[in-house]
């Protein structure tokens, strides 16, 4: 019985190795090294769905996208049509396995570009590899701002970092004085004390002067803490008109609980994304949760200024039951954008791609993304991606920033609590 | 600096602190009967956490409502985990003992995030929320209970052992495991009972913090560090000098964070853990 079984598995195999290589010649290799196992899985899955979503749309055409490149179908034009081949691989949250798949699918499958990995801890090392090797590496959603700083020169970023976001804050607050006539006041920073957090407070505290901003109060705790009573009396002393916050989840809800409890009402919130992001966050404080302002990299309401985004995300929801996040819509870009350097590159010749990739010049209306388009510097880095800033209104988030951007007028400053209804 | 800030947090302070007392009291329990440190123990505040969100969120049961069978599925869980596990463990050597409720921390961890998923959970609307004024001083409800119902547990937990029967063999046996066998105690039935109390205070502590905290597997890993710190404080295996020290740790937390700065808050009580360990190795209210 176990015999028989073991034949036919081998049957099984070499028939799809002999299958795969008699369409070699119209196949493009693509490497794509993702946490499809372990404690990201579930992200992981998320972005898998974006890729293949990506990859059927430029081998099989889709129908209602039409300002998406590649929406008719049938490959890459300028390689006879041929068709692109994802090849997964699983880093399960550890940078060594990720460094290891990254050479595996380079030396054994024979990838023409990696693109990966959502982790930058894992990213850092795949794109290692990929660096010795000279294969392209795509990385479409990574934010530690180190990556592109290590003088690679086979390492491409499509979303901006981490220290793109923080400027972002500022331009904000820059415009909507300008906008609404008024002066923002005072800023308290207030974080949690791991390198993200302190990373990112350090370049508010240094952009802050010289934006002329006044920073009166620095506040951090420890990531597990069980109250924040001291933490958030310390800020309602400083009496800022502002906090710019970077919290985890637990950290978040503990610390908006807090000052209400505490009535600490500023003028605003500035949140740094994560934390403030996650589902559990409006679904645990309700109304707590209202007009606090957060970054984000995606919102769904950019669909009314952007048709496409409804369009790709009706696709996309058709396969998933679930809409795309700021996660599956960055790595769907990442596709399209090594896809389209592959197609202009006319080979696969790695350095054929790595000079098509350094040409990159995608304008904003081929995106879903609410960048001004996709376009490499020297690192690397696209110059042109940015973050956008979300509103809790009505129990859901609203783009306000950019401004033309933006589905809803900047609420501020926050009513205090007593006065809420 | 006005006295308002400084009694808000004074209050603050106090009320976390009857929680970390009310966790501690389950682990010097746990301790002082049968010299086994329970490292598990962050664990069971978490499994009553979410027993009263299941209880909440499947049928609609208020945690204050169903305080009392959170209380007693713990107790049931500490008494079976003693006769399956512990008991197993009573006489090897104390490495063998570490390991094993060390083990059972990642186990209840993993399990938990297996069975639950890794997500925050949280008590909406339950019939604690908002907050009072009180002197001019604000106090959020929740927190306000959860620090009478620590009082209350605590007190329960003090007349058992002084006022009863069983609490006397429990404190016999404590005292000297042989001498209680000869005064014809059977140790094996105490030490199960010193689980089930003990685990039992700690799912109290977690139905009380369950009103107001974030529900997550690894939530026992924030509270069970200033648990130690507070049974070291008190003195191994005394409930009275647990109760005290908790709150003492809560306060001294919250007002060396304000006056010092927050992030030297956890350093200032690690101090005065050190001070107590050099100078009075016993405990405030440990018997040496």
């Amino acid at each position: 019985m176990r015999r028989t079984v073991i034949r036919a598995l081998a049957a099984a195999f070499v028939g799809a190795t002999v299958s795969a290589s008699a369409q070699a010649q119209q196949e493009i290799k693509i490497g794509v090294i993702y946490p499809l196992t372990g404690p990201a899985a579930s992200t992981g899955a998320e972005l898998k769905s974006a890729l293949e979503l990506a990859a059927d749309i430029v081998n099989n055409g889709a129908k209602g996208v039409a300002g998406l490149p590649f929406a008719g179908g049938g490959g890459l034009p300028n390689l006879k049509g041929a068709k692109i081949k994802l090849v997964f691989a699983d880093h399960q949250g550890n940078p060594q396995t990720g460094a290891s798949e990254a050479e595996r699918l380079i030396s054994q499958e024979k990838v023409v570009a990696l693109v990966g990995s959502y982790f930058s801890n894992v990213t850092a090392t795949a794109s290692q590899v990929a660096e010795r090797y000279g294969v392209p590496f795509l990385n479409p959603e990574s934010s530690s701002a180190t990556l592109t700083q290590r003088g690679f020169k086979w390492f491409f970023r499509t979303t901006p970092h981490d220290d793109l976001f923080v400027h972002n804050f500022f331009d904000f607050l820059k415009e909507l004085e300008a906008k609404k006539k008024m002066k923002i006041g005072t800023i308290a920073t207030f974080n949690e004390n791991t390198l993200w957090g302190n990373e990112t407070t350090k370049l508010e505290a240094k952009l802050a002067p010289d934006n002329g901003y006044n920073i009166v109060k620095q506040v951090t705790y420890p990531a597990k803490s069980t109250q924040l009573t001291s933490e958030v009396q310390t800020l309602k002393a400083a009496a800022p008109s502002l906090v710019m916050q970077s919290s985890y989840l637990g950290d978040a809800l503990l610390s908006m609980k807090t000052y209400k409890e505490l009535g600490f009402s500023p003028d605003m919130i500035l949140a740094n994304n994560a934390g403030f992001t996650d589902t559990e966050f409006i679904r645990t404080l309700g109304k707590d949760a209202e007009y606090v302002i957060t970054r984000e990299v995606w919102a769904l309401d950019l669909a009314t200024k952007n048709p496409l985004i409804r369009e790709v995300n009706a696709l996309f929801n058709a396969r998933t039951k679930s809409n795309f996040t700021g996660n599956s819509s960055r790595t769907f870009t990442g596709l399209m954008v090594i896809a389209d350097a592959i197609n202009r590159a006319g080979s696969t010749e790695p350095e054929a791609i790595r000079k098509a990739l350094v040409a990159t010049d995608i304008p904003a209306s081929a995106l879903i993304m609410p960048w001004g388009g996709v376009k490499f510097d020297q690192s690397g880095q696209n110059t042109l991606g940015r973050g956008i800033l979300v509103q809790i209104v009505g129990g859901t988030y609203h783009t306000v920033y950019p401004f033309n951007l933006a589905t809803q007028d900047v609420i501020w400053p926050m009513p205090k609590w007593d006065q809420r209804k | 600096m006005t006295a308002e800030i400084l009694l808000q947090t004074l209050a603050s302070g106090v009320l976390i602190g009857l929680i970390y007392a009310l966790v501690a009291i389950g682990l010097t329990m746990i301790f002082g009967v049968m010299d086994i440190v329970n490292f598990a123990h962050g664990e069971f505040l978490m499994l009553g956490m979410y027993a009263s969100f299941w209880l909440f969120a499947l049928f609609a049961l208020d945690p204050m409502l169903t305080l009392p069978l959170t209380v007693l599925m713990l107790f049931a869980f500490g008494v079976l985990l003693y006769k399956f596990v512990i008991r197993r463990i009573i006489d090897a050597p104390m490495l063998s003992q570490i390991f094993t409720t060390f083990g059972l921390m990642i186990l209840l961890r993993g399990a938990a995030q297996f069975f639950w998923k890794p997500d925050f959970r949280s008590i909406e609307n339950s019939w604690v929320s908002g907050s009072v004024k009180l002197a001019g001083i604000q106090l959020g409800k929740p927190q306000l209970v959860a620090g009478l119902g620590a009082i209350a547990v605590t007190w329960l937990v003090h007349a058992f052992l002084t006022r009863t029967k069983l609490g006397a063999a429990l404190e016999a046996t404590a005292a000297d495991k042989e001498a209680a066998q000869l005064m014809g105690i059977d140790s094996n039935r105490m030490f199960s009972l010193a689980w089930g109390i003990g685990a039992a205070c700690a799912g109290a502590a977690g139905v009380l913090l369950a009103t107001f905290f974030p529900i997550f597997p690894e939530v026992g890993a924030n509270f069970i560090l200033l648990a130690f710190v507070v049974v070291n404080l008190g003195g191994f295996g005394s409930v009275t000098g647990a109760f005290w020290a908790g709150i003492l740790v809560g306060v001294i937390e919250v007002m060396g964070g304000l006056l010092l700065g927050p992030q030297f808050k956890l350093a200032v009580v690690l101090v005065l853990f050190l001070a107590v360990l050099m100078f009075r190795p016993q405990g405030l209210m440990g018997k040496s």
